[in-house]
């Protein structure tokens, strides 16, 4: 099947209003004959699911968490772009379009972004109407703050909880539509399958997690919205129950798989501790706004870090892009940081951490303060308290989560941060619609693969699950349905669902009975740290390799001594977990497969073998100027199609922050 | 930080499903590291329980960051355990020593049903919310995000209320299991903005009344729920919401 990705004809920043004048449309009436599944209720699925709901359409909601709140965009930190250009600082749809082709490091699609770009300002004005209390200056307007990649100020914030802010509101939507009764909801549910009929979707199998019982569920159309993949590595910033299931589920039912080895490696997280550790945390990419990154000019020094005079640091981050400083991308602060802890300058117990310092920042912000205040010739101590008092209030509470997990007071000492796996810029492959390649299934915000190119930059994801739950999917979805409205429900009894379900109760009972002696957490482990040291920061040809047979045969392990206590019927957190790490496995081999084919370094896929003098990522556009789209064909096998990606105004050059 | 390892004991609730009686069984675990969280204990705990051939133990988690409010264990007689402003899952092991015995439970309370072990039911909350915790602005609908400036101390408080979590701490602290701070929060964040005005009556008056049908217990004023909320709402959110009731209901029909 050749990918067509069907991008409106005409000029960049004409190509979504004309795409909105000509689309065609569903009437009321016919709306609410028309079913909607919805899997997922982050960002992009309670924004869509209530932006649908509001439209007149019959959505399902579908939610593992006990609440639809608790998804993990709610553990978003920093905050989220839009081009307002509220600062008067030369911001702009163009330039927020150009930083973000730019920062994927030219592998996004162009009129995908120019899109995300045009809609971002929306997406502000919206959650304030909701309700939503963004940080505010004191005339009463709205704040910004910057982040990695940009040199204007355009990221909205509420402190460093961003991402609770902005969920609760889409969520409010989501619960006001269920009050409605426009939207049905089921909590503690995970999707199996999904259920195709004549080549469409038409809808989903899903276990209750509670009773453990499969459930058959109709939709006209199938909307994933489930989130990224990083716990294939099994240490991530994710939360401990975001999978890649429902889209492993739907790419086995036939739809592609884009670029699934671009990983975000996030450059400031609470490095790890032990071999106990069940996840990372990530410290905001904000805290790069005021915080200077370094390590000591010596190596193996092992002075407290008051101790070591302010010649004796090494800025490396300034040193080396002076242009950007503190604020290049994640992926190029995150390889600067490996660099140094593997050539031997590390900092703490393992070696394997860099120090984030923010004493300058409380002495800057103090002094700022002594003159509000009319103080002459404060002492030290007066500056840094009232310094401190200004980095609480925009920071707190990621500076009271630091001390709570480390012990250590991050005001006094300077926090020890290392990369940790963050997000994932693969997933299922969507057109300019975000439908996959199978008609009728669509794929939202991290789900899907589609803006951030190899490299997504900070803010941006907020941005984008929003963007497609509020401003796109509500557009396209109809153009599909509006063909549609003369298929009525289609009864579950039907064959397909059968089959579906049978599939999956087979495969829960295939789990339960291999009753082996190791458990499911092991394998995790074990597939994590595969991929982390093979797929993870660097990856290089012999490394992939051995990583697929090593996967492979871990999977067989798994398959044949895996232990899962208790009873599929039941509330059983076990088998929920075998079934994802199952389908984690599965991946993990994808991921390598699709590493060693790109032969290039581009954003955070760093392949030894492609790297310019200086140690950056040296792209190869001749021959690597593609989405890798990847079509399952069978157990260990699949097949590459690529949709080449033509750059017509973001030329594409070396990237360079210097 | 000085690190150690410990021994503990821990009294744990086991209860099948929400028909059976639950119990506590005591557990040993070994050699665990003041630097684990105190999920990650648990973890340890449950790896061990799978290895014997027995049933782990259910508990909620998720992000294990301290802020989807999915965890919910009452240890030692307290919401989340024994630190301030702190979620079970951002508890350390250096809260305890060597030899300690640990009890832990679920969230009990009438609207809160146990589900499995530690496990809980919490939709009664996504209830509350229905009934009108929200704005009701459709998609599409908003004015420029700029058109309409907020005092900077309105909107950091409404900000304070929104923090809440939702985990329920409150409402297993509470001798009457009130939803007070849960609710007064919402209604808070939303009166204090403007866009929040035009059914600030009427959304007080029916997330209230959903908060009394679910069985939530009334307020007698001990601010429990203060001190053991993880995000530290302040009580003061509670006389806003009696506030804001008591105007409501003096001018509306329905009173």
């Amino acid at each position: 099947m050749a990918l067509d990705a069907k991008i409106p004809q005409g000029e960049m920043d004409k190509k979504w209003s004309d795409y909105k004048g000509h689309v065609k449309l569903v009437n009321p009436a016919n709306k609410r004959k028309l079913e909607i599944i919805v899997v997922g209720t982050g960002l992009a699925g309670a924004s869509a699911a209530a932006s649908l709901g509001e439209l007149g359409y019959k959505v399902k909601a579908f939610c593992f968490q006990d609440s639809p709140r608790r998804a993990h965009s709610i553990a978003a930190q920093g905050g989220i772009n839009a081009a307002k250009n509220y600062q008067n600082d030369g911001d702009s749809v163009f330039r927020l379009f150009y930083d973000t082709v730019k920062g994927g490091d030219y592998r996004a699609r162009e009129a995908n972004v120019h899109r995300l770009a045009e809609v971002s300002t929306s997406i502000i004005d919206q959650c304030v109407a909701q309700g939503v209390p963004f940080a505010r200056e004191y005339g009463g307007l709205l704040s910004n703050r910057s982040f990695g990649g940009t040199q204007v100020q355009r990221t909205f914030y509420a402190a460093g909880q961003t991402g609770q802010q902005l969920l609760l509101g889409a969520y409010s939507a989501l619960e006001r539509q269920i009050s409605l009764g426009n939207v049905e909801m089921f909590s503690r549910h995970e999707m199996l399958d999904v259920v195709t009929i004549d080549g469409k979707a038409r809808g989903i199998i899903a276990r209750d997690l509670t009773s453990g019982k499969t459930e058959r569920h109709f939709g006209h159309a199938v909307l994933l919205c489930s989130g990224g993949y990083g716990n294939v590595f099994y240490l991530s910033t994710n939360a401990m129950g975001s999978n890649v299931t429902a889209a492993w589920k739907a790419h086995k039912k036939g739809a592609y798989f884009g670029n699934p080895c671009f990983t975000q490696i996030h450059p400031t997280c609470i490095p790890v501790s032990g071999d106990h550790q069940s996840k990372l945390t990530l410290m905001s990419e904000s805290l790069r706004n005021d915080g200077r990154i370094w390590v000591p000019k010596a190596k193996g020094d092992n002075r407290v870090p008051k101790d070591i005079p302010e010649n004796e640091r090494d800025y490396y981050l300034e040193r080396r892009y002076p242009a950007f400083g503190n604020l290049v991308p994640r992926d190029v602060a995150s390889r600067a940081a490996k660099e140094r802890c593997d050539e031997g300058y590390g900092v703490g117990t393992t070696k394997m951490a860099v120090y984030l310092d923010y004493k300058d920042a409380i002495m800057r912000y103090g002094k700022i303060e002594a003159g509000k205040h009319g103080l002459v010739n404060p002492d030290d101590k007066t500056v840094f308290n009232l310094g401190k008092q200004v980095v609480e209030e925009k920071y707190g509470n990621l500076f009271e989560m630091y001390e709570k997990i480390t012990g250590e007071n991050p005001y006094e000492t300077p926090m020890r941060i290392y990369p940790a796996v963050h997000y994932t810029m693969g997933g299922l492959w969507v057109d300019y619609e975000l439908q996959t390649t199978v008609p009728g299934l669509y794929a939202l915000g991290e789900a899907n693969f589609s803006d951030h190119g190899a490299n997504r930059l900070g803010a941006s994801a907020l941005m984008q699950g929003l963007a497609d739950g509020y401003f796109v999917i509500p557009y396209t979805l109809g153009n599909y349905l509006a063909d549609d409205i003369r298929t009525s429900s289609i009864p579950t009894d039907h064959p397909a669902f059968e089959a579906a379900e049978k599939e999956v109760t087979d495969r829960l009972n295939r789990l339960m009975n291999i009753k082996g002696k190791q458990t499911v957490e092991s394998f995790h482990k074990r597939l994590g740290k595969i991929m982390w040291d093979e797929c993870g920061m660097a990856r290089n040809e012999k490394g992939l390799k051995q990583a697929i047979a090593q996967i492979q045969g871990l999977k067989k392990e798994f398959w044949s001594d895996v232990r899962i206590p208790g009873e599929i019927n039941e509330f059983n957190s076990e088998l929920d977990k075998a079934g994802r790490v199952a389908d984690f496995i599965e991946l993990g081999e994808l991921m390598c497969i699709d590493a060693l084919n790109r032969n290039e370094s581009c954003g955070g896929h760093f392949r030894e073998e492609s790297q310019t003098e200086d140690g950056e990522a040296k792209r190869n556009d001749e021959n690597y100027r593609y989405v890798a789209a990847w079509e399952n064909k069978g157990d260990s096998e699949w097949q590459l199609h690529k949709e080449e990606l033509n750059f017509e105004i973001v030329k594409p050059s070396q990237r360079s922050y210097k | 930080m000085e690190h150690y390892h410990m021994n503990l004991t821990l009294k744990v609730w086991r209860q099948k499903n929400n028909q059976s009686k639950g119990n506590f069984e005591t557990y040993q675990v070994k050699n665990i590291s003041s630097e684990m969280s105190f999920l990650e204990m648990f973890d340890v705990l449950n790896e061990q329980l799978i290895v014997e051939g027995k049933e782990p133990i259910a508990f909620d988690h998720d992000c294990r960051e301290g802020i989807c409010g999915m965890c919910s264990m009452y240890i030692n007689g307290q919401a989340h355990g024994p630190w301030q402003q702190n979620t079970t899952c951002q508890l350390h092991m250096r809260a305890f020593k060597d030899g300690d015995t640990i009890v832990v439970e679920p969230w009990r309370s009438t609207a809160f049903p146990v589900v499995k072990d530690l496990v809980v039911n919490r939709s009664s909350f996504d209830r509350i919310i229905q009934a009108g915790g929200y704005i009701s602005v459709n998609t599409g609908n908003a004015v420029d995000a700029n058109a309409i400036p907020i005092d900077k101390k309105d909107a950091d408080d409404a900000f304070m209320a929104a923090a809440c979590i939702g985990c329920g701490a409150c409402v297993a602290t509470c001798k009457n299991g009130s939803a007070m701070l849960f609710v007064g929060a919402k209604v808070s964040q939303l009166a204090l903005l403007p866009q929040g005005g035009p059914e600030r009556e009427s959304r007080v008056l029916n997330m209230v009344a959903q908060m009394d049908k679910e069985g939530f217990g009334n307020c007698t004023n001990t601010y429990a729920c203060e001190a053991e909320c993880p995000k530290g709402i302040s009580v003061a959110n509670i006389a806003r919401l009696n506030s804001e009731y008591l105007k409501a209901g003096l001018s509306s029909e329905e009173a």
